[in-house]
């Protein structure tokens, strides 16, 4: 996500860092390559002056001009003036007063909305809240059945929406059941809408009136264009929306829209979809995402997943082995399939500082396939052979090539690589994260 | 999406207006886009009778904000600000007809060859695209165009990753009276795609639809089974899929490109088509695009009503959003 925008501002950051002075005309320059950086993220017009001369107005001030490093203080600002249009400080879901709280999702069709209330259903259970679903998009043609099938994978109940009841009724007999479920959040999926459509918007307008939702949050498509900014501006207008989940920002979508509603309604990003799996929800954080598109990481986020994730006392185990030096492939495959939980390669590789600017790094396009073959070469020997790797000879090497579905050179590969990880391992006897990255190579 | 309370359309009947000629449908349908943009144009006119620095930068503003992109919008204004300094254009009347002539030159694209179904043998369209866009719901319009012109159509439920997709396709299907071949979710597209296209040449029908999941074109194993399915309907009947349609959303900025540059890439794109053009999307990326990569584009969703689906014509578009 952000890469486009992310690549463009670090050449022109490059470029002002080489001046040893800076100048107004030197930053009047970089500030026009940043707008159109900025313009071609699809970031909205008028939200791009406005952005602009903010930072025109800061960086050939005194705070610039009479720094010692004056390339920093301008890359400073423009991280600031990001952070402070994607608002500020995290915003979590305001979840108080009488339960059961109700979130009504709302939005253009396509933007997601299906999709993110099982998303969000399964956030919230993880959070230790009891959620169920209430199908009310009566129009898109098996909209109902797509959400009841997303609360059976997730084994969340779904209310049983009867279609004829139309979407108002639909909701108010779903909140006078929510005691059945036990349940203390209700997820209301709505039918896409135009913001034009003004049947429609009112029937948004009588469901919230009706059961009052605690966050109504609009859902948008980061590949949005110009037109985000209208289309959430109406929303808003008409609904008083309470936040936005944007969604789709795992592909290359230039998320100019992430910068540019917050900044016309005022209301707070709350969530990212960045996958199709039900577990691709993260919580937004404007800072966070500055120095994403800054080019400067994310360990925070990065850490954070690991602690989810990651099974503490697994981590123990292996530490343990890895001091006494007794880390074998069983472990490293347990290690492996830790990794693949935290999502990724690549999600993973971009949160890490500086990764972005290095030129190789850029691209290696982790291959995930990669992992899966290793992990089935390692479930291809015998639990002898995971324990010492040393015995495997050569007919031992073509069996396992065979069972898993590789070549012979496949498992020599990774046998020295495993032979020359072993050996670096033991000479770092540091603990826990510090051993991941030789993991990567 | 496309609505039960839109009941007319469930009876099978026309709307009223189906008398009034197709041109000035378009035009109703794109009126939204007229508004945004030649109003807009039309405003910043208003009063001026030369060519300033001024209105150069306002023309700017509006090019970007109907997403044509950093591309189109440079060199049309580059075109107007040459023009202006030979003196060819010093009204805002002649820089309107220009930017009319530009962009229809951008639209107007030379179809290239197509395959041909043998004759006896289906015409098989894959529909592909990112997520949301609307190929499921498209999928239904065009079978329905197909169906009116006497056609034997038949769907295929090739997104099987989605929950309830291929319900959703089978609705479609009933609505508009065409078989429609699927498997459970979690089956393997191909093998959906395979047994489709065996049915469509058993049961002699004129023209199949495949449905894809909607994936984005940065994940690399996703545009890999696309590639398989391509070569699956090949494979059984040769030549097939003989057209591959990129579906658009009209709202999506700049990223369009990026999808179609991948999708192009990837599978040889034969087409376009621009959904969601009924909102306030002034729809400018088909012009990026088309300046870009030379693909035409078939049709445009102008609505949701089950004929909204409307045959693209370069010239009859740029008439209607530049029409008084």
């Amino acid at each position: 996500m952000f890469e486009n925008l992310s690549d463009k501002l670090n050449l022109i950051f490059k470029k002002v860092r080489g001046h040893g002075r800076l100048n107004e005309s030197n930053v009047q320059d970089a500030l026009k390559e940043i707008r159109l950086a900025l313009l071609e993220a699809d970031v909205n017009y008028k939200v791009v002056k406005d952005l602009i001369n903010n930072i025109r107005d800061r960086a050939i001030g005194k705070e610039v001009l009479d720094s010692l490093t004056p390339g920093q203080q301008v890359i400073k600002i423009v991280n600031q003036e990001l952070t402070g249009l994607m608002g500020g400080a995290r915003q979590e879901l305001l979840l108080t007063g009488r339960t059961p709280f109700v979130i009504m999702l709302v939005g253009l069709q396509g933007s997601g909305k299906t999709t993110t209330c099982g998303k969000l259903a399964l956030h919230l259970r993880k959070q230790g809240r009891n959620p169920f679903l209430v199908p009310a998009d009566i129009y898109r043609p098996a909209a109902i059945d797509q959400l009841k099938k997303l609360g059976a994978q997730l084994n969340i109940p779904v209310y049983s929406s009867d279609k004829e009841l139309g979407p108002v009724d639909i909701c108010i007999n779903a909140l006078s059941q929510a005691g059945r479920y036990s349940s203390d959040v209700m997820i209301i999926d709505t039918a896409g809408r135009l913001h034009i459509d003004e049947v429609l918007m009112n029937e948004l307008v009588t469901i919230k009136e009706k059961v009052r939702p605690t966050e109504i949050l609009f859902v948008a498509d980061a590949m949005t264009g110009q037109d985000a900014v209208n289309v959430a501006g109406e929303f808003n207008r008409i609904l008083d929306f309470t936040g936005i989940i944007l969604t789709k920002m795992e592909g290359d979508a230039r998320g100019g829209a992430a910068l540019s509603i917050k900044a016309v309604t005022g209301k707070p990003l709350k969530f990212i979809g960045v996958g199709e799996k039900l577990d691709a929800l993260e919580p937004f954080y404007p800072d966070r995402m500055a120095s994403r598109i800054l080019g400067m990481g994310d360990v925070l986020s990065l850490i954070e997943k690991a602690q989810e994730e990651f099974d503490q006392k697994e981590a123990l185990i292996l530490e343990k082995k890895l001091r006494k030096k007794k880390f074998d492939l069983e472990d490293f495959k347990k290690q492996l399939s830790q990794i693949k939980k935290l999502g990724p390669l690549e999600q993973i590789l971009g949160m890490i500082p500086g990764m972005g600017q290095i030129k190789q790094l850029k691209n290696l396009k982790p291959d995930e396939r990669e992992l899966v073959k290793v992990e089935a070469i390692i479930s291809s020997m015998t639990l002898k052979e995971r324990a010492n790797y040393k015995i495997i000879d050569g007919s031992r090497r073509k069996r396992i090539a065979l069972g898993s579905g590789t070549n012979v050179q496949d498992v020599n590969r990774l046998l020295k690589n495993f032979a020359e990880m072993k050996k670096m391992m033991e000479r770092i006897t540091s603990k826990g994260f510090a051993n991941l990255p030789g993991l990567f190579g | 999406m496309f609505g039960f309370r839109n009941k007319s359309i469930e009876k099978g009947e026309e709307p009223a207006e189906q008398k009034t000629g197709f041109f000035s449908r378009l035009k109703q349908g794109l009126k939204k886009t007229r508004e945004g943009f030649t109003g807009r144009l039309d405003r910043l006119f208003l009063g001026k009778k030369e060519i300033d620095a001024e209105l150069l930068d306002e023309l700017e503003e509006i090019l970007f904000t109907s997403d044509l992109g950093v591309e189109a919008s440079k060199e049309l204004i580059e075109l107007i600000r040459e023009g202006v300094e030979r003196k060819n254009l010093d009204n805002p009347a002649q820089l309107k007809a220009a930017l009319k002539e530009k962009i229809i030159e951008f639209l107007t694209i030379v179809e290239p060859e197509v395959r041909e179904p043998k004759p006896g043998e289906p015409l098989v369209v894959m529909m592909i695209g990112v997520n949301g866009v609307g190929k499921t719901t498209t999928i239904g319009k065009v079978a329905a165009l197909y169906k009116n012109e006497g056609k034997k159509v038949m769907l295929a439920a090739g997104d099987t990753f989605r929950a309830a997709a291929a319900e959703q396709l089978a609705i479609w299907g009933e609505r508009v009276g065409a078989d429609v071949i699927r498997q459970n979710e979690g089956a393997d597209p191909s093998a959906v795609v395979y047994d489709a296209v065996s049915a469509a040449v058993g049961r002699q029908i004129d023209v199949l639809l495949i449905d894809t999941a909607g994936r984005l074109h940065t994940k690399v194993n996703l545009m890999e089974e696309l590639s398989k399915i391509y070569r699956v309907a090949d494979k059984k009947l040769p030549g097939a899929p003989h057209q591959i349609w990129l579906v658009l959303d009209a709202t999506t900025g700049q990223n369009a490109i990026s999808q179609a540059e991948i999708f192009h890439k990837i599978l040889g794109l034969n087409g376009l088509i621009l959904t969601k053009l009924d909102g306030t999307a002034k729809g400018g990326i088909v012009v990026g695009i088309s300046r870009q990569l030379g693909i035409p584009i078939k049709y445009i969703g102008v609505g949701e009503k089950l004929d909204d689906l409307r045959p693209f014509n370069a010239k009859d578009f740029a008439e209607a959003i530049f029409s008084e």
